[in-house]
C-alpha cells in the first residue's frame, strides 16, 4: 500500500504490536518528498538512525520512522558505501537535527544539512572512527586505547548590552543525570537556552551488535531505568514482530499492568518533586510516601522495585496469583483518594499555583512542529496517546479492549503538565484494576526463535511518551542492530523553547515538569 | 493551610528504624561514631557518571519519610566542595571521566568515595568500551562498593554507614 500518493510501497508488520508499516525509499528525493507529505498531513518524525549494511547489501542504510494517523511508517533508504549522504530532514522536522548528528557520530552517514556539529562524540574517540561500523570490532574493550581529549562545543552566542552566559553542568546541583545547559540571560530573564548532551553515552548500541535475544533484553531494560518496563515491552514487541511470534494474552495483560504501574510511580515522584521545586516540601514528603508504598508492592509481587527484567521477548518472566492481583486492586483503591486529596491541596495552594501557572509554556503548534509525544504533547492539548483510539488508529492489545481516555490540557504550562499527570494517575489506576480483574488465564511466555535477516519495530506509550525500539537480526540469528528511541529526543528541544522569557530560577521547575531522560538519549 | 496541616498530622511519623541486622544499640554507637568523626553531620555529593537513572531513583528514595536519611544528619549537598563523601553511580562514561575527576579534586580531604550500583562496582552490563571506563575505581579511588541493580534504599543506607565507619 501507499501513503499520501507517494510512490513508496509499504507492507504491514505482522503481530500484535502497535500498527507499523515497512517501506523502502528508492532515492533520497523520494524520502524527502515523503517526509514533506507526512509534514503536510500533520504527521510527525518518530525516530531516525543509521545502520552499517555493507556486509549484507554493500552499503549503509538510513532508517526513518514517521508517526502517521493510523500508526507508524518505517522507511529505509540505502546509501552507497563510498558516499553515504542523504537529504537533510531537519528543515521539515526540526526534531531530526540531533538524530541526524548522532547517526553521523555512530555510523558515519551524513545529512547534507548545515549543522554538522558532533552530538554524541565529545573527545573520547577520533572523528573518523565510527563505533557502529562493522569494521570497528565488536568485542568489549574495543576503543579503550583512544586518548580522551577535551572537547569544545560551538554554542550559539547571544550579544548585546547586559547579555551574559550561565553555564550549568554537566554535573547538576541535585541528584539528577548529567548534561550541559548554556543559558544566555539578561538580568534574570532567559534569552536563550542551548543544551549539550552526550555525557551519558556509554556505547549501548554497540553492545547490542552480535548479542542474542536474552542479552539484548537485559540491556534494553537499562537504557532509562525509570522506563525499564516500557523499553522492555517495546523491545519484546520488535523481537516478536521480527520472529512472527505472538505472546499469550495473559502476558500482554501483565505487560500493560506493569507499564501502567511504572507510569503511576513516575508521576507520583514527579508531582512530589514539582511541589518541592516550588518550595512546598510537604508535597515531596507526601508523594514520596505514596511512591514508596507503591514500589514496595512491586518488590513483593514482581521481585524488583522497578520491575526490571520482568517483561521478556515472548511474554513475561513473572506471574501474579489471585492473591497478588487482589493486592494490586486493593492498592489502587487505597491510592486514588490519597492522590485526589493531594490534588485539592495543590490546586488550592496559592504559592504553588503562582509558580505553576503560565510558567514554561509550549503551544500546541510548537508541540506538533517538534513532533512531541506523550505527556508533554497532551499538556498542550494535542490528543495523541498510543493506548487510545483515534481516527484511523486502533490501539494494540490489551489497550484496545480497555477504552483508554487520554488526559489533555491545553494550557501548555507547568500547571498543565501537573494536571495531566494527576489525570493520568487516576486513569492508570482504573486500567490497572480492570487489567487485574479480567486478566486472561493461561500461559505467560513462549520462546521466539530468531529469523535470520528479519527486522521489527516495537512501539509502547511509556509514561514520558512514545518509546520505540527498531531492530534487525543478522544471518546467524544474532542482533545485527538495535536502536532504542526515547521520547526525550523530541522533548529536549521543546524545553529550550519553554524557558524563553521565564526567569532562571523557574528552570528547575520547568525541567522537572517534563523530567526528561538523559541516559535514554545519550545511549 | 489547615487542610495541609491536618494531612501532616494524619500522616504521622513514618520513619522506620535504621536498617537491620544491627541491633539498636549498635546503631546508636554507629551514630555516635559518625558524629565523633564528622562533627554534626555527613554531607554527600551524588555524581551520576553514567547511570541509567535507576540508581538515582533509589538514592532519591533515601530522602522519603520512611528512610529519612536527612533526619539522621546525612545530607545531600549541591557542591563537591561542601561534601565529605562522593556517592558515584554508573559505569564512568568517557564523556563524564573528566567531570568526575574535577568533582573528586574539588572535594576536600579527608574524603570518602562510595560506588553505588552494579555498574559503578564492576562496569555492570556496560563494561569497558570505546565509550565507557567501566567501574568507578578505574577513574578515582573507591572506599566502598554497594552492589545491586539498582541497590535498594536499605542497601544504600547500610553502605553509607559502613563507609563512614571505616
Amino acid at each position: 500500500m501507499q501513503f499520501y500518493d507517494e510512490p513508496i510501497e509499504f507492507e504491514p508488520q505482522p503481530g500484535v504490536s502497535a500498527p507499523v508499516w515497512h517501506g523502502r525509499a528508492a532515492s533520497g528525493g523520494q524520502l524527502w518528498n515523503f517526509t514533506t507529505a507526512v509534514f503536510r498531513a500533520d504527521g510527525r518524525l518518530a525516530a531516525l538512525w543509521g545502520s552499517d549494511e555493507r556486509q549484507r547489501r554493500g552499503g549503509f542504510r538510513l532508517h526513518v520512522v514517521f508517526g502517521l494517523d493510523m500508526g507508524h511508517a518505517w522507511v529505509s533508504l540505502d546509501l552507497p558505501a563510498d558516499h553515504p549522504v542523504y537529504p537533510d530532514l531537519a528543515g521539515i522536522f526540526p526534531a531530526a537535527n540531533r538524530m541526524q548528528r548522532a547517526a553521523y557520530d555512530m555510523v558515519g552517514i551524513a545529512s547534507d544539512g548545515p549543522d554538522q556539529r558532533p552530538w554524541l562524540r565529545h573527545g573520547a574517540w577520533p572523528a573518523d572512527w565510527y563505533p557502529l561500523r562493522h569494521d570497528t570490532r565488536h568485542e568489549a574493550g574495543v576503543g579503550v586505547g583512544f586518548p580522551n581529549l577535551p572537547s569544545d562545543y560551538d554554542f550559539v552566542k547571544v550579544g548585546g548590552d547586559g547579555a551574559h552566559e550561565i553555564p550549568v553542568g554537566p554535573i547538576h546541583a541535585g541528584i539528577i543525570e548529567p548534561g550541559h545547559f548554556r543559558f544566555s540571560v539578561v538580568g534574570e530573564k532567559v534569552l536563550r537556552l542551548e543544551q549539550r548532551m552526550g555525557y551519558l553515552h556509554k556505547g549501548v548500541e554497540k553492545l547490542f551488535i552480535g548479542a542474542d535475544i536474552a542479552a539484548g533484553a537485559r540491556l534494553v531494560g537499562r537504557i532509562s531505568g525509570d522506563s525499564t518496563c516500557a523499553y522492555a515491552w517495546a523491545y519484546a514487541g520488535a523481537v516478536e514482530a521480527a520472529c512472527s511470534a505472538t505472546p499469550p494474552p495473559r502476558a500482554l495483560g501483565l505487560r500493560a499492568l506493569m507499564v501502567e504501574r511504572e507510569r503511576v510511580a513516575n508521576h507520583l515522584g514527579d508531582l512530589g518533586a514539582l511541589g518541592n521545586d516550588a518550595a512546598l516540601a510537604f508535597g515531596l514528603t507526601q508523594f514520596m510516601r505514596l511512591k514508596e508504598d507503591w514500589l514496595r508492592l512491586n518488590a513483593r509481587l514482581f521481585g524488583h522495585r522497578f520491575m526490571m527484567d520482568c517483561i521478556v521477548p515472548g511474554g513475561v518472566a513473572i506471574d501474579l496469583d489471585a492473591q497478588a492481583l487482589d493486592a494490586v486492586v486493593e492498592q489502587c483503591y487505597a491510592l486514588a483518594p490519597e492522590v485526589k486529596a493531594l490534588r485539592t491541596l495543590y490546586d488550592e495552594h496559592a504559592g504553588l499555583q503562582d509558580r505553576f501557572l503560565t510558567t514554561g509554556i509550549i503551544s500546541a503548534d510548537l508541540a506538533r512542529e517538534l513532533s512531541l509525544t506523550g505527556m508533554a504533547a497532551r499538556a498542550t492539548g494535542v490528543l495523541l496517546d498510543g493506548r487510545a483510539y483515534r481516527q484511523g488508529y486502533t490501539p494494540p492489545p490489551p489497550y484496545a479492549a480497555l477504552g483508554v481516555r487520554p488526559a489533555t490540557d491545553d494550557r501548555g504550562d507547568v500547571a498543565a503538565r501537573a494536571a495531566v499527570r494527576f489525570d493520568e494517575i487516576a486513569e492508570s489506576l482504573r486500567l490497572i484494576r480492570e487489567l487485574a480483574v479480567a486478566l486472561p488465564a493461561g500461559a505467560t511466555r513462549i520462546e521466539p526463535a530468531p529469523v535470520a535477516g528479519a527486522s521489527g519495530l516495537g512501539v509502547v506509550e511509556g509514561w514520558r511518551g512514545e518509546v520505540l525500539v527498531g531492530l534487525s537480526f543478522d544471518a546467524a540469528g544474532k542482533l545485527a542492530r538495535v536502536h532504542p528511541h526515547d521520547p526525550s529526543w523530541q522533548t529536549w528541544p521543546a524545553v529550550e523553547h519553554a524557558v524563553l522569557n521565564d526567569i532562571v530560577p523557574d528552570f528547575p521547575l520547568i525541567n522537572k515538569s517534563f523530567n526528561l531522560s538523559y541516559s535514554g538519549v545519550d545511549l | 493551610m489547615i487542610p495541609l496541616l491536618k494531612r501532616i498530622l494524619r500522616t504521622g511519623i513514618l520513619t522506620e528504624p535504621p536498617p537491620a541486622p544491627q541491633p539498636a544499640a549498635e546503631i546508636e554507637r554507629l551514630h555516635d561514631e559518625i558524629l565523633a568523626i564528622l562533627g554534626r553531620a555527613l554531607t554527600i555529593r551524588e555524581v551520576d557518571a553514567g547511570s541509567c537513572n535507576g540508581c538515582e531513583l533509589e538514592i532519591h528514595a533515601l530522602n522519603n519519610p520512611y528512610y529519612n536519611i536527612e533526619g539522621r544528619g546525612i545530607k545531600f549537598v549541591a557542591s563537591p566542595r561542601h561534601a565529605d563523601m562522593l556517592l558515584v553511580t554508573g559505569p564512568v562514561t568517557k564523556n563524564m571521566e573528566n567531570a568526575l575527576r574535577i568533582a573528586y579534586d574539588c572535594t576536600p580531604d579527608p574524603k570518602l568515595v562510595v560506588a553505588a550500583g552494579d555498574c559503578a562496582c564492576s562496569g555492570g552490563v556496560f563494561g569497558e568500551s570505546y565509550a565507557s571506563c567501566g567501574r568507578v575505581d578505574n577513574v578515582i579511588a573507591v572506599d566502598l562498593t554497594i552492589p545491586g541493580c539498582p541497590p535498594t534504599p536499605l542497601a544504600l543506607m547500610q553502605g553509607i554507614l559502613a563507609a563512614v565507619r571505616r
